[in-house]
């Protein structure tokens, strides 16, 4: 018994270190992140990655017990010897000339690509599985890719992570550019996340508000990492990214503030409590620069620069498991505030309704100095109704000039004298100061050519018509009352029917 | 002696005079917790919800399907048993002034889509064969379990279809239709293959009627909105979206459904009273002679609702975290570790090598008919025109 009692505290004893030992870093961990991006369009653009990174070897081991990494991609994972998963969704177009260059640009529709094992023996049985069982866990017709929209790529779709070898034979993409995304395609990837909408940033993924945008893009990357520095062991890592871009003109009624409520319909109260890192950057490179007053509020505690895609840029930092974040007032509202009237300060549009009145567009611009700004409208051109056309409708139609009414300042400033005493040409436009002075400019009229049907086709339909009719009728009228009798072949060629005319003229029976 | 055995019997006959009473009375309980054994005989509801019609103007289908779906969802019935088939995205089509939301109600008072909504079959996939291939199980290998059927003979289904149709027939997508013979027959595999306990088939199309007249299989009970020859008619119109929201039948079946919770006794004549002529101008009809039970003793929720079987325990159980098994095998990881060399990250456009990747030799494909007959054209006028002795300087 004494015996036994000393044995367990023996055992006791060697077991303590082990169990409290050194901290070990935890299997599982989950980060999470917001990149707001003021755009130079004026639009705001959002990133959301969830990045959980799993310590255990999939391969070699029977894993059964999920904690945060989602079962239902690990399965897939153990049973179609994947190396790599990428998988998108999206709706619209990331326009680079407005937006700047994007941090994971996706094409339009779905695409699919993925890197199996050196141990798959049929590559295309299992691409065809895989796609199976992706439409079913993300609502997405991915069962419509098969030979006819798969390609091998040879050179380009290099493994995004860990990888000894790249034989291309085991490397698949699909890109299926019909594709909606919708609210069912978010439903299943929001129920991915550990803290699926309840706490941390995935509250702030409403579908009402995510798919209310310019562009929205959510994708699911799986790929292997290395564990530590020294790099000899493997790590899984899931990333859930979403991007969206909204549309400030619609969204803002036309200020460039913005806030998460504004944008989200939510602020953010808590951190997920699975999370180890859960933050939020705005990036503020522009706040530095000149004439660009903005604030953002509540103001950081923390900042991180960073060259990013080429250019340094200056991110405000708000931590979520930081308490002193989140304290005051339980929640957190991020606002942009722009402490000047920007440029676009008034914009008043009329759009035009049929027949009845025309566009109307006025804008108040400041302009930057030493520089040029163009002002670009794209129209279509309609069909008119035929009756609306001019009779020389070859000339094609006006559109009345643009307006431009400028304050100029003036180089040198002008006394503002009395009216009636300056002479006619000085007093057209009433100044207020003489630091600048008012003109008003138009631009040319414009000459549009609009698609003119041809107007000749009544005239072509009755001839046609009237052939048509001559033709058929005709044949048959003759074919009914008229008689046919045969008449004789007469012989000899066009130099005896010369002479039998001469003949006949002169009176002589013919040859 | 005597007496005392006449008492006792006495006594035996008046205690079993006294039993015989509670006897029948214990006897009728046993026979009503009987009755109500036998009343519902199905242990699990399934769910098939499929709008057929393609098209920013058939948005009232996607939105009749959709409350369907929503209501069903309400009342208990879980998505990994809904089939919901959508043959358009009217949520996210361009054309809608507030994308992610249907609306079955102007003045966007209900919106039906919601935040947790998973379609299983959408666009392209809602055809004639893949709806039959749900009903009766026949599907590929590779289906997904969100996309199956998987019911079993104690299995109540509810059937809804909505969208244009005819005497006999229901058009899906504008492509292809279904007819009503093929619909019976597909029930009759069903029932042969035990899939189904009691079916319920609604339908919200012009002469819906026509749909159930050639069911033949047993336990089936079917709605339709209106009588062969009469057209099903929508409801109203949405200024803001431009388009009908909703079907007069289903709109009405809707709000008769939002007032049903999951413990309602209401019955199935009152879902048949739902749409008289005076709201919905056709006539909505019903068939019940196939089904066993009388319709007032069925449930709404037999169908509509889902059955769970919980158990509310009051004590309290707690987990103990089992951090040995996770720090046994990580010390084993870290130990075959240290014996590997470190892997590394591949390049991503590693230009050199690129270069001088040598490409795949394309196979040799014979010259086809156009090209055999342009150069055999060529090789005759040529011959024609210079004569047959140059072939002996070609060849």
């Amino acid at each position: 018994m004494a015996a036994a009692v000393r044995l367990v505290l023996l055992v006791l004893l060697l077991l303590g270190p082990g169990v409290w030992g050194q901290a070990e870093p935890p299997r599982d961990s989950l980060r999470e992140e917001l990149v707001i991006t003021p755009l130079p369009s004026g639009d705001v653009a959002a990133t959301f990655q969830f990045r959980t990174r799993w310590d255990s070897e999939l391969q070699r081991e029977g894993v059964s017990h999920y904690r945060l990494f989602p079962k239902a991609l690990g399965q897939l994972i153990s049973k179609y010897s994947l190396r790599e998963l990428h998988l998108s969704l999206t709706q619209g177009f990331w326009r680079t000339r407005y937006w700047g260059t994007p941090f994971l640009q996706a094409p339009s529709g779905a695409e699919l690509w993925a890197w199996f094992q050196d141990s798959v023996t049929d590559v295309d049985e299992s691409w065809k599985e895989l796609s199976n069982v992706l439409s079913g866990i993300f609502c997405a017709s991915l069962n419509f890719i098969d030979s006819t929209n798969t390609v091998t790529p040879t050179a380009s779709f290099k493994p995004l992570g860990l990888a000894n070898g790249t034989d291309h034979s085991f490397l698949r993409y699909a890109v299926l550019p019909r594709e909606v995304v919708c609210t069912e395609n978010l439903t299943p990837w929001k129920k991915l996340l550990p803290c699926s909408s309840k706490a941390g940033l995935s509250v702030l993924l409403k579908a009402d508000r995510l798919f209310h945008t310019s562009y929205h893009s959510q994708a699911v990357h799986i790929r292997p990492v290395c564990r530590n520095a020294r790099c000899t062991s493997v790590s899984w890592e899931l990333r859930q990214t979403l991007s969206v871009v909204f549309d400030a003109f619609i969204t803002g009624q036309g200020k460039k503030d913005w806030s998460l409520f504004r944008m989200f319909s939510r602020t953010l109260t808590e951190p997920c409590p699975l999370a180890s890192e859960s933050r939020v950057y705005v990036d503020i490179t522009s706040s530095g620069q000149d004439n660009e007053t903005l604030e953002v509020y509540p103001p950081p505690l923390t900042t991180y620069q960073d060259v990013i895609l080429g250019t340094r840029k200056t991110y405000a930092v708000y931590d979520l498991l930081d308490a002193a974040v989140v304290s005051t007032s339980r929640s957190l509202n991020v606002q942009l505030k722009w402490k000047r009237p920007p440029e676009n300060g008034y914009i008043h549009y009329q759009p035009a309704q049929d027949r009845m009145q025309p566009h109307l567009l006025e804008m108040l611009i400041q302009l930057p100095a030493n520089s040029i700004t163009k002002v670009s409208i794209q129209f279509e051109r309609a069909l008119l109704k035929w009756t609306e056309y001019t009779p020389d409708p070859n000339h094609g139609f006006y559109v009345s000039p643009s307006v431009l009414s400028a304050l100029v300042p003036s180089v040198v400033a002008a006394k503002p004298g009395d009216w009636e005493e300056s002479p006619l040409f000085n007093s057209l436009f009433p100044v207020s100061d003489g630091s600048s002075y008012f003109v008003r400019l138009y631009t040319e009229p414009l000459l549009v050519s609009l698609p003119t049907p041809d107007f000749s086709m009544p005239y072509n339909v009755v001839c046609l018509t009237c052939t048509v009719v001559a033709v058929c009728y005709g044949s048959f009228y003759n074919l009914l009352t008229r008689t046919f009798q045969i008449e004789e072949p007469r012989k000899g060629g066009l130099v005896k029917r010369l002479a039998n005319l001469i003949r006949r003229a002169r009176g002589v029976p013919p040859l | 002696m005597v007496d005392t055995y006449f008492l006792s019997q006495g006594l035996t006959t008046l205690a079993g005079l006294l039993l015989l009473p509670f006897g029948s009375l214990a006897a009728s309980q046993i026979e009503d917790q009987a009755e109500q054994f036998f009343r519902s005989g199905h242990t699990n509801n399934w769910a098939v919800l499929v709008c057929t019609s393609r098209f920013w103007f058939n948005y009232r289908h996607v939105a009749n399907t959709l409350s369907v779906y929503r209501s069903v969802k309400r009342l208990g019935i879980p998505d990994s048993h809904i089939v919901l088939m959508l043959a358009d995205d009217m949520a996210c089509n361009p054309r809608n002034p507030k994308p992610a939301t249907v609306y079955s109600h102007k003045n966007m008072e209900l919106n039906v889509y919601g935040d947790d909504v998973e379609v299983d079959y959408r666009s392209y996939e809602v055809t004639v064969e893949n709806f039959l291939r749900v009903l009766t199980g026949r599907i590929p290998s590779s289906t997904p379990r969100s996309k199956r059927l998987l019911s079993d003979d104690r299995s109540n289904i509810l059937i809804y279809m909505t969208g244009h149709g005819g005497n006999g027939f229901l058009k899906f997508q504008d492509s292809e239709e279904i007819t009503n013979i093929e619909l019976a027959d597909a029930f009759e595999q069903m029932w042969q293959k035990r899939r189904y306990n009691e079916l319920l088939f609604i339908i919200d199309t012009c002469q819906g009627a026509s749909m159930y007249e050639r069911f033949y299989s047993p336990n089936i009970m079917a709605l339709a909105s209106s009588q062969v020859g009469e057209d099903s008619l929508s409801h109203q119109p949405d200024p803001a979206v431009g388009v009908h929201l909703m079907d007069r039948y289903t709109f009405y079946v809707l709000e008769f459904l939002e007032e049903i919770n999951p413990a309602s006794q209401t019955n199935m004549n009152d879902l048949f009273q739902v749409c008289p002529k005076s709201l919905c101008v056709s006539t909505p009809g019903h068939r019940t002679d196939l089904f066993q039970r009388d319709p007032k003793n069925v449930l709404i929720t037999d169908f509509f609702g889902s059955v769970r079987k919980v158990e509310i325990t009051t004590e309290t159980l707690s987990l103990q975290p089992d951090s040995g098994v996770i720090e046994s095998s990580y010390k084993k990881d870290q130990m075959v570790e240290d014996l590997m060399e470190p892997l590394k990250y591949a390049e991503q456009l590693p230009v050199a090598q690129i270069i001088h990747q040598k490409p795949k030799l394309k196979d040799w494909h014979p010259p086809g008919g156009f090209i055999l007959g342009l150069w055999a054209l060529i090789i005759m006028v040529f011959f024609k025109t210079y004569g047959i002795k140059h072939m002996k300087f070609i060849f």
